[in-house]
């Protein structure tokens, strides 16, 4: 019994510092219907700046902390909205989703920089000292840092109560949060709500950064992971909807934590690996079993429109006569290219742009998955995952042939897909997002440390195969084994785009509702569109562990998931091209930052971050959006062409008309 | 034994009941209507058909068969196609696509195995058949063109033509005039009873143009607040009284 209380007791610091961010997440999600996956780095950043001040600077603590909580991290959820999220609020939940994305790629990526390197130490709390014991009902302590939470967290309830109840912005925000149809159809101003929403949940995940930092003995981002993904579990606990709901789910989360940390045996494997992980896993299990979270898909997006129809295709756009020149340049510079690298390249531009190829691969399956099956996946760097590790396994454990082994990888890997796939599908949008996320998260921190699986603190060797006379240890016999890899998955790729699979898919994007009642199984054509996504990413991975000779689980990070998504949709995520831009922007960027300007490589992540925030404005991708321009300019210069000859010989016209420029026209108004 | 038989459905929306206890046969081949004002529960009741809202009460059967817990999908795969008030296209795909992507989930002959070996590309027969419905709704001109394209009336042919390709048993057309102008109704109405008399295909109709209803349907059923207030021979249920107040009354 003493020991439950104190279990209990030590649990609800550390939950009030989730509550507080579940609470911020909640308060966003309902005034603007963002799921800021970004409040994580916005905590860090409060953490950043205070560290910076405090410790760097020597501020004494009250300046500093006034200064970061209710200074620098209003700005930022002010600027947030304006900047950002104020123009997404009649865009689709996936636009939204995957603007957070690019934030919560950049963020921590800026801050890295702006901290300079080396490591954050010896951040200290509020409380004025932080090793002070207290004292409660006889021998349970707490320390100066956990009192600091309770203070704070009391107080900032007290203060969230006393706004809601008791100011016209309050009493507006509440409105909001209740039902925003009904409080914009009353007339009120969306936009003083949603800053003012914005500027205090940003408030409280400063406060939530500011009283975490202390606990650890440096500043890293991964803190700042787990704080956001527990916030999540509350929040989902909170259906995103209810405040007081979201406030209790992340205590009791934290407690949860403790009690599972003090009764599990600790030598044990599980209590190892699961105390860390539980947040993962608790949300895994909530968004599959928690009643109400399941089958709304109407209410997964409060303020959605309806989704825009997605631009058509440049490619759609074009000519026959400008298809077959664009066809016959591309192959003549693909050949060209093969040719540059296999015979003029040096062994670091042979061993980058191979890399160019295997990441290809693995963003060809978030082109199946995000732009023929319109879901956004974080957990195709865990397909790869599964892939490589397996390639490793099977080649070096149990010494099977590599490519036996490549291929046994991308089967398992589209086999754990379409496990997934059937409970995950009965969420969707941003639920679907989550149970995807808490799915990479899970099987990293909990499968990956597992010896015959992730390999452990060793790294698993893969041999590089032997196929008839070509030994693929050279490294330009590899360069061409994945450039075939590439050509055959893209055309696979394509291939089930034109076929029925695409077309149903095309359809259940366009209207989920009428594809059924043509007598489209919705659920059999996700699954498929999840089996084949995982199945390619799982391919990719086995490449890439084949490319390294090892299985890296550092190749296998879950941000990588986020970073993937976000490279290709900023680049193009509905064309084969597309996917291989963004394997070549994902490979070769950091470099030419770095070798050629000279700058840190991170800045890479940073702009493929600030690209995804442009997804709203251009939901086909940046890529696509200019390709389309540029064939527009070429195609009027050619039908000007056309039209001159045609009027030198009139009787020869007609052909090489470009199908006028659809006007995008909401069909569903 | 009817084609399609609902008996007692009930629906409720939290607090208000949207359908009490309706009930409406449709026999094999024929043309019902089934009109009401506004907010009376008729787009319920298709949704309830067909499985899109699951009733609290009654059960469906179509051909004899319990159909009540069937998903949607499979629903669609006995033999019922419907069109939509608020139109539902699939952005982004042309016309003929539509009409072969419904081609193909009546027959189910998409085979994922198939699609890898790029043996995908419509057949000859798959041409032909949808050229023919093309031809039927008068879409030919349009039919590489994406949806967003075409104007509303143009649009709900698209519609009317995709429920067509599933070669469908009963249609289900909620409100197929809103948005079209006086002749595109009548030709549209022209095409229905076309199709009807060559497909013996049976028609519910969900319909607010009266003449439409009059000249198209044999029956018809009158839905007030989620009640069936009248159903019979259509020139009797005109004639109705309680019918004439509670819908005809409002809109002399
Ligand atoms: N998803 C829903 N949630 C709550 N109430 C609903 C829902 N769908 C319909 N209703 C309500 O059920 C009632 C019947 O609506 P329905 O759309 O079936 O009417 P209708 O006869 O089709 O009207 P109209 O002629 O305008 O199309 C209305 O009061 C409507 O507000
Ligand atoms: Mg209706």
């Amino acid at each position: 019994m003493q020991e439950l209380i104190r279990y209990v007791i030590l649990g609800i610091p550390v939950g009030c510092v989730f509550a507080l961010v579940a609470v911020s997440l909640v308060l966003t999600y309902k005034t603007s219907g963002v799921f800021n996956l970004a409040f994580g780095a916005q905590a860090f950043l409060a953490a950043a700046v205070y560290y910076d001040v405090h410790v760097r600077h020597g501020w004494p603590i009250i300046p500093a902390f006034v200064f970061v909580v209710f200074v620098i991290s209003p700005l930022l959820g002010f600027v947030l909205d304006r900047g950002v999220f104020r123009y997404l609020r009649g865009v689709s939940p996936i636009a939204k989703l995957v603007s957070a994305l690019g934030l919560a790629v950049a963020l921590p990526q800026i801050i890295q920089i702006w901290l300079g390197p080396g490591q954050a130490f010896g951040i200290t709390g509020i409380w004025w000292d932080d090793n002070a014991l207290y004292r409660f009902f006889g021998d349970y302590t707490l320390d100066g840092r956990q009192m600091a939470i309770l203070v704070s967290t009391v107080v900032a309830v007290l203060a969230l109560v006393a706004l809601f109840r008791w100011t016209a912005i309050g009493l507006q925000m509440r409105a909001v949060v209740e039902s925003p149809r009904l409080t914009e159809l009353a007339g009120v101003n969306a936009d003083r709500s949603s800053s003012a929403a914005w500027m205090l949940s940003s408030a409280m995940a400063g406060l939530a950064g500011v009283l975490l930092a202390p606990f650890s003995a440096s500043l890293n981002v991964g803190d700042f992971t787990t704080l956001l993904v527990s916030a999540i579990a509350a929040a989902a606990f909170a259906r995103l909807t209810n405040i007081p709901m979201a406030l209790l789910g992340g205590i009791l989360l934290g407690i949860a934590q403790q009690l599972l940390a003090g009764y599990l045996p600790p030598a044990s494997l599980i209590a190892k690996d699961l105390k860390p992980s539980m947040p993962f896993v608790v949300l895994f299990l909530l968004l599959l079993f928690w009643p109400g979270l399941r089958n709304r898909r109407e209410v997964t997006d409060p303020l959605s429109g309806a989704d825009p129809p997605p631009p058509s295709l440049a490619s759609a756009s074009r000519s026959a006569m400008l298809t077959r020149s664009t066809h016959i340049f591309g192959v003549v510079f693909v050949a060209f290219m093969v040719y540059v690298i296999l015979f003029r390249a040096d062994a670091f531009w042979l061993s980058l742009l191979t890399g160019t190829l295997v990441y290809s691969v693995i963003f060809l399956s978030i082109t199946v998955i995000t732009g023929m099956g319109g879901q956004i996946s974080l957990c195709q760097v865990t397909f790869a995952a599964i892939g490589g590790f397996t390639t490793a396994q099977l080649a070096t454990a149990v010494g099977l042939n590599v490519l036996v082994g490549m291929l046994a990888g991308a089967v398992l890997a589209a086999a754990v897909g379409a496990l997934l796939a059937i409970p995950v599908l009965r969420l969707a949008g941003i639920y679907l997002s989550l149970a995807t996320l808490a799915f990479a998260l899970m099987f990293e921190n909990v499968l990956v440390p597992v010896g015959w699986i992730g390999g452990g603190i060793k790294r698993v060797n893969v041999p590089r195969p032997i196929i008839g006379p070509f030994d693929l240890s050279n490294n330009k016999s590899f360069f061409v084994f994945c450039l075939i890899v590439l050509v055959l998955v893209s055309m696979l790729v394509i291939f089930v785009r034109r076929g029925t699979t695409g077309h149903y898919l095309d359809a259940l994007r366009g209207s989920e509702t009428a594809a059924q009642s043509i007598g489209i199984n919705p659920a059999k054509a996700k699954i498929v569109a999840f089996a084949l996504s995982a199945g390619i990413a799982g391919l990719g991975g086995g490449l890439l562990s084949m490319k390294n000779g090892i299985a890296n689980p550092d190749d296998f990070r879950f941000e990588l998931g986020f970073v993937f998504v976000v490279v290709v949709v900023s680049t193009a995520a509905r064309t084969v091209e597309g996917a291989i831009n963004a394997g070549a922007a994902f490979t070769i960027l950091p470099v030419i930052l770095s070798d050629w300007l000279g700058v840190s490589s991170t800045w890479a992540f940073i702009l493929f971050g600030l690209g995804a925030i442009q997804y709203a404005r251009h939901p086909e991708g940046t890529l696509e959006a200019g390709k389309r321009q540029s064939l527009a300019f070429f195609q009027r210069q050619y039908d000007r062409l056309a039209a001159r000859r045609a009027r030198s010989a009139p009787d020869q016209s007609g052909d090489g008309q470009s199908p006028s420029p659809s006007q995008p026209l909401a069909v569903k108004s | 034994m009817s084609l399609l038989e609902a008996r007692d459905v009930t629906k409720r929306f939290s607090g208000i009941t949207a359908l009490d206890d309706v009930s409406l046969t449709v026999e094999d081949g024929e043309a019902v209507g089934l009109i009401g004002p506004n907010g009376a529960g008729k787009t319920t009741f298709f949704n309830c058909l067909l499985g899109l809202l699951k009733p609290e009460a009654g059960e469906v059967l179509f051909d004899g068969k319990d159909i009540t817990r069937y998903p949607v999908y499979r629903r669609a795969r006995l033999g019922f196609a419907r069109t939509f008030q608020r139109i539902e296209l699939f952005t982004g795909m042309t016309v003929r696509d539509h009409l072969l992507v419904a081609e193909r989930a009546r027959l189910g002959t998409g085979r994922f195995w198939k699609d890898v070996l790029n043996l995908s590309k419509p057949t000859v027969d798959e041409n032909e058949r949808t050229d023919r419905t093309l031809t039927l709704l008068g879409l030919e001109d349009v039919a590489e063109s994406p949806v967003e394209a075409l104007s509303l009336g143009r649009a709900r042919l698209v519609e009317v033509g995709r429920a067509l390709m599933t070669e469908p048993k009963l249609l289900l057309l909620d409100e197929p005039s809103s948005g079209l102008d006086a002749h595109e109704t009548e030709s549209l109405a022209e095409t229905l009873r076309a199709v009807q008399a060559e497909r013996g295909t049976a028609v519910l109709l969900v319909e607010h143009d009266v003449e439409f209803v009059r000249s198209f349907s044999t029956r018809l059923s009158v839905l007030d607040f989620g009640h069936l207030i009248a159903a019979g021979p259509t020139a009797d249920v005109l004639a109705d009284d309680a019918v004439r107040r509670a819908y005809l009354g409002e809109r002399v």
